[in-house]
């Protein structure tokens, strides 16, 4: 539980004058608390028997003063803890925050978005509570332990050893509940991990679990992780109902052991009234720390998971960056080479990509087809560097992408991705993503390229329509176009598109292929697309299968090889003859003539 | 970007106080448990008592044993104190173990609930309700409402009960001296409620900036891939620093000045009356000087009269957020059922498929824009339809009301000649296989997805099912094969790979009507085409509906239904609408106008 608690030090660093000022004031306070007890030995050996008015005004002016300074010094002592622990939450939310979103798609393919956000949430509360509370709780418990310490030994040692006879037992009792608890915590961790992903995938997945009357099997599932929870949490309640009473039964132990023999001591004459009540008034003073012993452990504990869990995330380097001394991208041609890069996902994976070599010149379209899974997508994700190669090298304008500035390289790149997120935020913010400054004439005209215009504006606030879970809820077309307007407003050298038509209707087809066809307009494109009507009037086509490229060349020269491309274009082409067909057909009988197909615009603007 | 906090984020905070409604809510989830809550308050309070007699038997043990000389009356103090030590240690251990038990169970119970619930909503529920939402409420709120059964609750009952013992022991102890010390309570108490003004204010505040930090970051994560893509990390962390998590920083910062202020102000007052009690005690103002007893006694409760109260002020706070809680788990209880199985629904036996939209007219209960009017269509037994629209049109309405996801607002749907509202949804969905566009996997192995079709499959059954599919190839090539655990973040299967998987489940639960709601939407041609021919052996006696965007998937349907704008335009084979030269014959012209020769 210590170590990794003392990876804390390096978030509490910056704030090691305040912390020691924090410090100086609880010294402050501890003195002043271990002076009241004196003032009540003196009120009843010199004040109350004597009726010393004197000595019982000095005292209650000394109590006063003291309440007054105690009262100071709290007030900056609190400020101050809190201060730092809400700074050192600050920090940490802050470099969680840049280290997540720069980690790279590597890291986010393979751990759940939940996770990490319970972990930016939870564990970064419980850090707070632990270096706000929980730190000056420990140093107070210590330093008045010392004091105590030192007081009563120096009154009377022989009393001294009888009254803290039961703070043995506690601090044994305490490190024991320290050790058997972090197992419990671990237990509830898991399970409270388990549950959450129960949860949210069920919420993620609820049309496939209804369609397939899935209810009951998903209910068993819950209750089960719902259970395991109960049951973790009903373990540490036994350890936990044990040691709360137990610190403040053996603090009054502590009190009955003093009363009893330091009672006999004051009647024998070996010790004052007023001694005895200041001997139990000290060790009263460590009843509340002692009460809260318990709690303090628990918070440790908590804290310890979450620096741990926090630190999993922040010690993973996020391998792709710029290196030091990287190039600073100029204005980019688009030039796009790829050398002998043969790339996996992970080690234990079987490779994605195999020796790929290509050489894309400026302003050209390359398209890739192939079956699904045969690394067309991490192909094109390698470009911007989403991914780092394990063989090869990949050059923009003969510049090999890990040695650029990466933001210079991302910048005139636009992609438009298979699936479109859109954030949380009005319409024309999304489109601005790219450009945060841009002005709203270039994102109405970017709007307008990508066919999306007419629709934004028919919403109920146009531009400035929310988009998301609380606002508009767009189909997967709007948000398409929405997209590519954003990649547009980007004005980026080289455009990545992949399959991002599959989800739309023909009509909607037609009209972000009109946007997307201006798009490519003197842009290095790469196009991923099922349909060979995309594909056909690329430069070049790419034909993969199993992570190779299997196949390359122009439409022309593609059909001429008797390859994996003619038989995907056969298979459409059996599509296009029976077209034919079927309009000499219906020609053949005379209504083709009447009425020829030409409602492509009326259709295009419904 | 926006500076200040969204506008839907502090819509979620309720500004009521104390709802009734709320606390007949957890009385009946408290219910079950009456008979442990009730000997928790009784153990609450005799440790409460318990607590009170000590300083009393301080003062017994000081002024009758150690003034008075009597190892005797010293002995039975000292025993007497141990005797409630023991009681209040045995006390409250039976109350923190009862107490954190009850809230654990009560905890437990609402969460079984609001799943149940959840798998009973309906599906446009969930366009509005995020996942982090769900999330949030089952597990943040829920903790909530535990920590204050488990610490709060009771707290309040022995706050008042001490505060009552104490006072009763201090008066009995010493009239004058007590209403002296009860001097500064007013003070007190306007110190409390300027500082609750302030808090509560400030305290709501300080909920809806980190509700704010919390969507951000969440944001920022589900879409890192395209922050990346923009290179949007250096903007976003500034607005993160320098607004969101600063707002957080500054409210914060105010409510710990305000702590840090009321809190030492209590510890004053009672050294006041500490004061107070020493000078006008000692002197003997009123008359007689205090004993050494009561003077210890006296300082023992102050303290422990001030704890309950500095207690109390805080316990608000927990009361505050517990309400706020409460009110957002209870108001997703309270979502209505949309469809519910009627009490006198009955099984439906096996199917012959026959489905029959009869005069039908819906519209979603958020908008009143009806997607489907008056909408009318007979499926025969063994029928493959195919719906053909744009989006937007009303086809997956069609196939959601099929399925029960809704039920239409006006007009009845018939499978095998019994109303859709008459049978249970069980016994409906079992004998309907439904793929979807947007293909979600579960966390587990290609085959335990496979599986969620039937769940007692055997191994030959799955591997079967994939290879109808044309799945089966690359299953295999995965570095574990269908052992091959599928991720949430995607990295190992593409889209296409992830709709064949979905389609091999949808297979295997062998159904009797099957909906394909463009299944195959991002499957290459080549694979297509496997699973097209497949689909002629395995449509052969089943009934089909099937919704797709490429008209190569529907040109062998048996019949092909063009719908616009909630209505039939047209229906009839593939050649009999080429023949109309109607809406599906320039839909069908533009998919091929573009291509060569």
């Amino acid at each position: 539980m210590l170590k990794p608690l003392l990876r804390l030090t390096e978030f509490l660093y910056p704030y090691r004058y305040r912390i020691a000022a924090s410090l100086v004031l609880l010294l402050g306070l501890t003195a002043a608390q271990m002076v009241f007890p004196a003032v009540i030995q003196k009120v009843i050996d010199q004040g109350l028997s004597s009726g010393d008015t004197h000595i019982l005004v000095t005292s209650t002016l000394i109590i006063l003063g003291l309440g007054l300074g105690s009262a100071v010094l709290s007030y900056g002592q609190r400020f101050l803890t809190e201060w730092v622990a809400n700074h050192v939450a600050y920090d940490i939310r802050n470099r969680l925050f840049d280290h997540i979103q720069n980690l790279p798609f590597a890291y986010h393919d393979h751990i759940s978005s939940g996770q990490l956000i319970s972990r930016c949430i939870e564990d970064v509360r419980s850090i707070q509570v632990f270096t706000g509370q929980g730190v000056l709780e420990i140093v107070r418990i210590v330093l008045l332990s010392f004091a105590i310490l030192v007081v009563l030994f120096t009154a009377n040692a022989h009393l001294a050893w009888i009254a803290l006879l039961p703070m043995i037992p506690m601090v044994i009792v305490t490190i024991q509940y320290g050790i058997r608890i972090e197992r419990f915590y671990l237990a509830i961790d898991n399970a409270l991990g388990e549950l959450s992903s129960r949860l949210q995938e069920n919420v993620t997945g609820a049309q496939v679990v209804r369609a397939f009357a899935r209810e009951p099997y998903e209910i068993d599932r819950f209750d089960s992780a719902n259970r395991t929870l109960f049951s973790a949490r009903i373990a540490t309640i036994g350890e936990w109902s044990k040691i709360m009473p137990t610190t403040t039964f053996l603090v009054t132990i502590g009190t009955l052991l003093i009363l009893w023999f330091g009672g006999q001591m004051v009647l024998r004459g070996q010790l004052t009234l007023g001694e005895l009540v200041a001997f139990n008034s000290y060790l009263l003073l460590l009843s509340m720390p002692a009460q809260n012993l318990g709690w303090l452990v628990n918070t440790a504990g908590e804290a310890s998971a979450g620096v741990q869990r926090i630190m999993e995330i922040l010690d993973r380097k996020p391998e792709i960056q710029s290196p030091p001394g990287a190039i600073h991208l100029p204005a980019l041609q688009g030039r796009v080479e790829f050398r002998d890069v043969s790339f996996n996902y992970t080690a234990e994976k079987s490779q994605a990509l195999h020796h790929i070599d290509l050489t894309v010149e400026p302003n050209q379209v390359v398209a890739l087809i192939g079956p699904t899974g045969s690394g067309k997508t991490s192909l094109i994700n390698l470009i911007p560097r989403f991914y780092d190669i394990q063989e090869g090298a990949i050059l923009i304008d003969g510049y090999d992408v890990k040695q650029v500035d990466l933001t210079s390289l991302r910048r005139q790149i636009g992609i438009v991705l298979q699936t479109s997120l859109l954030f949380s935020t009005t319409i024309r913010e999304n489109l601005a993503y790219g450009r945060p400054d841009a002005s709203l004439d270039e994102i109405i005209t970017a709007a307008k390229s990508a066919q999306a215009h007419e629709f934004i504006l028919a919403l109920p606030d146009g531009y400035e329509t929310i988009v998301g879970e609380r606002g508009v809820t767009l189909s997967g077309g709007q948000r398409q176009r929405i997209a590519i307007g954003r990649a547009l407003l980007m004005d980026p050298r080289i455009l990545i598109l992949d399959d991002s038509t599959s989800s739309v209707d023909t009509q909607t087809e037609h009209q972000i292929q009109a946007a997307l066809s201006r798009l490519m307009e003197g842009r290095t494109t790469f196009i991923i697309a099922q349909r060979l009507s995309t594909v056909r009037r690329a430069d070049t086509i790419l034909v993969m299968d199993q992570g190779r490229i299997v196949e390359r060349g122009t439409h022309a020269v593609l059909l001429t090889q008797d390859g994996l491309y003619r038989q995907i274009y056969e298979l459409q082409l059996r599509d296009q003859e029976r077209f034919q067909e079927e309009m000499e057909h219906i020609s053949g009988s005379g209504i083709y003539d009447s009425e020829p197909p030409d409602n492509e615009d009326q259709e295009a603007s419904d | 970007m926006a500076t200040e906090i969204p506008s839907y984020i502090t819509e979620d905070l309720p500004a009521k106080g104390f709802d009734p409604k709320m606390v007949s809510y957890l009385i009946h989830y408290a219910k079950p448990y009456r008979g442990r809550l009730l000997i928790s308050l009784v153990m609450m309070l005799i440790a409460s008592a318990a607590s009170v007699a000590g300083p009393y038997l301080v003062k017994v043990a000081l002024d009758g044993g150690l003034a008075g000389h009597s190892t005797s009356v010293l002995l039975m103090a000292v025993l007497l104190y141990l005797g409630a030590a023991v009681v209040q240690w045995i006390a409250t251990y039976v109350r923190v173990n009862l107490m954190s038990r009850v809230a654990q169970s009560v905890v437990f119970d609402l969460r079984r609930d609001i799943f149940r619930h959840l798998q009973e909503l309906s599906l446009s529920f969930f366009n509005h309700y995020s996942v982090g939402r769900v999330i949030s409420r089952v597990m943040g709120d829920v903790s909530v409402l535990r920590d204050f059964l488990t610490w709060a609750l009771l707290a309040v009952a022995r706050d008042l009960f001490t505060l009552i013992g104490i006072l009763a022991v201090m008066l009995s102890m010493d009239l004058r001296l007590s209403l002296l010390t009860f001097t500064v309570l007013p003070v007190m108490v306007v110190a409390t409620v300027l500082f609750k003004k302030q808090a509560q204010d400030n305290y709501r505040k300080a909920r809806a900036a980190i509700s704010w930090v919390n969507s951000v970051l969440a944001e920022n994560i589900n879409g890192v891939r395209v922050v990346q893509s923009f290179s949007r990390q250096a903007y976003n962390y500034i607005r993160f620093r320098d607004v969101v998590n600063h707002l957080n920083l500054t409210l914060n910062l105010r409510a710990a000045r305000l702590a840090s202020v009321f809190f030492p102000t209590i510890d004053f007052l009672g050294n006041v009356a500490l004061g107070l009690v020493v000078y006008l005690g000692g002197t003997a103002v009123f008359g007689e000087h205090i004993t050494a007893g009561v003077l210890v006694a006296f300082i023992l409760y102050i303290n422990r009269f001030f704890d309950p109260i500095r207690d109390l002020s805080q316990r608000y706070d927990s009361f505050q957020s517990t309400m706020a809680s409460g009110e957002r788990i209870f108001d997703l209880l309270a979502v209505p059922v949309e469809v519910q199985d009627d009490p006198k629904a009955g099984d439906l036996p096996q199917l012959r498929g026959e489905i029959k939209f009869d005069h039908i007219s819906f519209h979603y209960p958020d908008d009143e824009q009806p997607v489907l009017e008056d909408f009318n269509l007979h499926v025969l037994s063994g029928e493959t339809v195919a719906l053909v629209g744009r989006t937007g049109a009303g086809k997956s309405t069609v196939v959601k009301l099929l399925s029960r996801f809704h039920d239409p607002t006006a007009g009845s749907i018939f499978i095998d000649g019994r109303d859709l509202r008459r049978v249970t949804q069980a016994s409906l969905r079992q004998q309907m296989g439904i793929v979807l566009q947007d293909p979600f996997l579960f966390s587990g192995t290609v085959k335990e997805n496979i599986r969620f079709g039937k769940l007692n499959a055997s191994d030959t059954e799955i591997q079967e099912a994939a290879q109808a599919v044309g799945a089966h190839e690359f299953i295999q090539r995965l570095y574990n094969g269908y052992d091959t655990p599928v991720e949430e973040g995607g990295g190992i299967l593409s889209v296409g790979q992830r709709q064949l998987i979905s389609f091999a489940r949808a297979l295997l639960a062998d159904p009797r009507i099957l909906i394909l709601d463009e299944a195959t939407s991002s499957v290459d041609t080549q694979t297509e085409r496997i699973i097209q021919q497949a689909l002629a052996r395995l449509l052969k006696g089943r009934t089909s509906v099937v919704i797709a965007h490429r008209l190569s998937t529907v040109v062998n349907a048996n019949r092909i239904v063009v719908i616009e704008d909630g209505r039939i335009l047209e229906q009839g084979t593939h050649t009999e609408l080429l023949a109309k030269q109607g809406p599906y014959f320039r839909l069908y012209s533009m998919r091929f106008e573009e291509l060569p020769e």
